[in-house]
């Protein structure tokens, strides 16, 4: 079966695009998938050290695209996942050194020897988000539950429908339980109200995905951790499989729990 | 949200962030500015009442969304024969 090319982007920037694409191509790598992603953020690479690859790297994606090396050679396989890989972006270059055809090009050598192709966009909406929207065979769109990355997620899902890569579906990165239960953050409910498109997974604010990030090493990884396993998850529905979504509302300390058996949270 | 805040009947940020977000993405998907909206309203007005006798002070128009399109409503209160007729003595 060709490989499923999903791109993730969310229009606004510091979302969590790079976080997504590292877990979500671990999760898949860890079901046994065969994973290649690529960073579409030229000139502003990162996809690289979440990874904790950026010491292998040799060539780029301008390189393959510009016939400076073959494609197997710009592509850095995994330190724990031998069949997950990175194609990273140029840092040296900007967005104007690939088109949309290149792109194209440079995928459909890729569909048949892989099952998964994760392209990590970069934010806005122009030349860079074209390119990584364009061989695309389904876009998510990721957002935080906070009004500016919202408002910029509902541009993007009308742009994504205007072009005909639509609808998009969507995750809610960074969602913290806590806030969302004294009715200081929109919940996931909310802004799928708002936004009226498909949800493949509700990711909750974690501090394990810095201290992962620190190391080089996705969250994914973690057992422990529930943004690692909702990430995981996403990556198994990603795969067709029907994942129950995780219940976000049993956190906190047993003083919140107190709290919420006498009623008074 | 204290208990406080809500015997003051204030609104907790949630609200807010959604009521705001409601109103900014209507504008954002239909490229509507309230002043065009506005001005739509006018246009709407004088045309019709060429037709008939409207209550321009209670006409209401707005956006309203359905998923993820969009419809113009309208709430264009028309005004009874007979108040007409007793207007015209």
């Amino acid at each position: 079966m060709p490989a499923q090319v999903i791109t993730i982007t969310s229009g606004k920037g510091g979302v969590g695009k790079t976080t997504a694409v590292a877990n979500l191509a671990v999760g898949l790598a860890l079901e046994g998938a065969k994973v290649v992603c690529i960073d579409g953020d030229i000139g502003l690479r990162n996809l690289d050290v979440i990874l904790g690859l950026e010491n292998r790297i040799v060539y780029d994606i301008v390189d393959v695209i510009e016939g400076r090396c073959r494609l197997k050679q710009a592509m850095i396989r995994d330190k724990k996942l031998p069949e997950l890989y990175l194609i990273p972006a140029a840092q040296t270059r900007d967005k104007n050194a690939v088109s949309p055809s290149d792109m194209n090009r440079l995928i459909k050598d890729l569909r048949n020897d892989y099952d998964f192709v994760l392209i990590d966009s970069p934010a806005g909406i122009e030349r860079g988000f074209k390119n990584a929207i364009a061989a695309a065979d389904r876009v998510l769109v990721i957002t935080n539950p906070e009004i500016s990355a919202v408002r910029d997620a509902d541009r993007v899902i009308g742009i994504l429908e205007a072009e005909e890569k639509g609808p998009g579906a969507l995750i809610i990165n960074r969602l913290n339980p806590a806030l969302v239960k004294n009715h200081n953050m929109l919940s996931a409910e909310d802004v799928l109200d708002l936004l009226a498109v498909e949800l493949v997974g509700v990711v909750p604010e974690d501090e394990n995905v810095i201290i992962s990030s620190n190391r080089g090493a996705p969250v994914a990884f973690d057992a422990k951790s529930r943004a690692g396993q909702a990430f995981r998850n996403i990556a198994k529905r990603l795969r067709g499989e029907t994942v129950p979504f995780l219940d976000l509302d049993h956190t906190g300390g047993l003083w919140q729990q107190f709290q919420r058996l006498t009623g008074r949270k | 949200m204290s208990f406080f805040d809500r015997l003051l009947g204030k609104k907790n940020s949630a609200d807010n962030a959604k009521e705001r977000l409601q109103l900014v993405l209507i504008h954002d998907r239909t490229d509507l500015t309230p002043a065009e909206l506005d001005s739509l309203k006018d246009d709407l007005i004088a045309t019709i009442s060429r037709h008939v006798e409207i209550d321009a002070q209670s006409m209401r128009i707005g956006v309203q969304h359905d998923g993820r399109s969009q419809r113009l409503v309208a709430d264009i209160p028309l005004k009874t024969t007979r108040r007409r007729a007793r207007r015209s003595k």
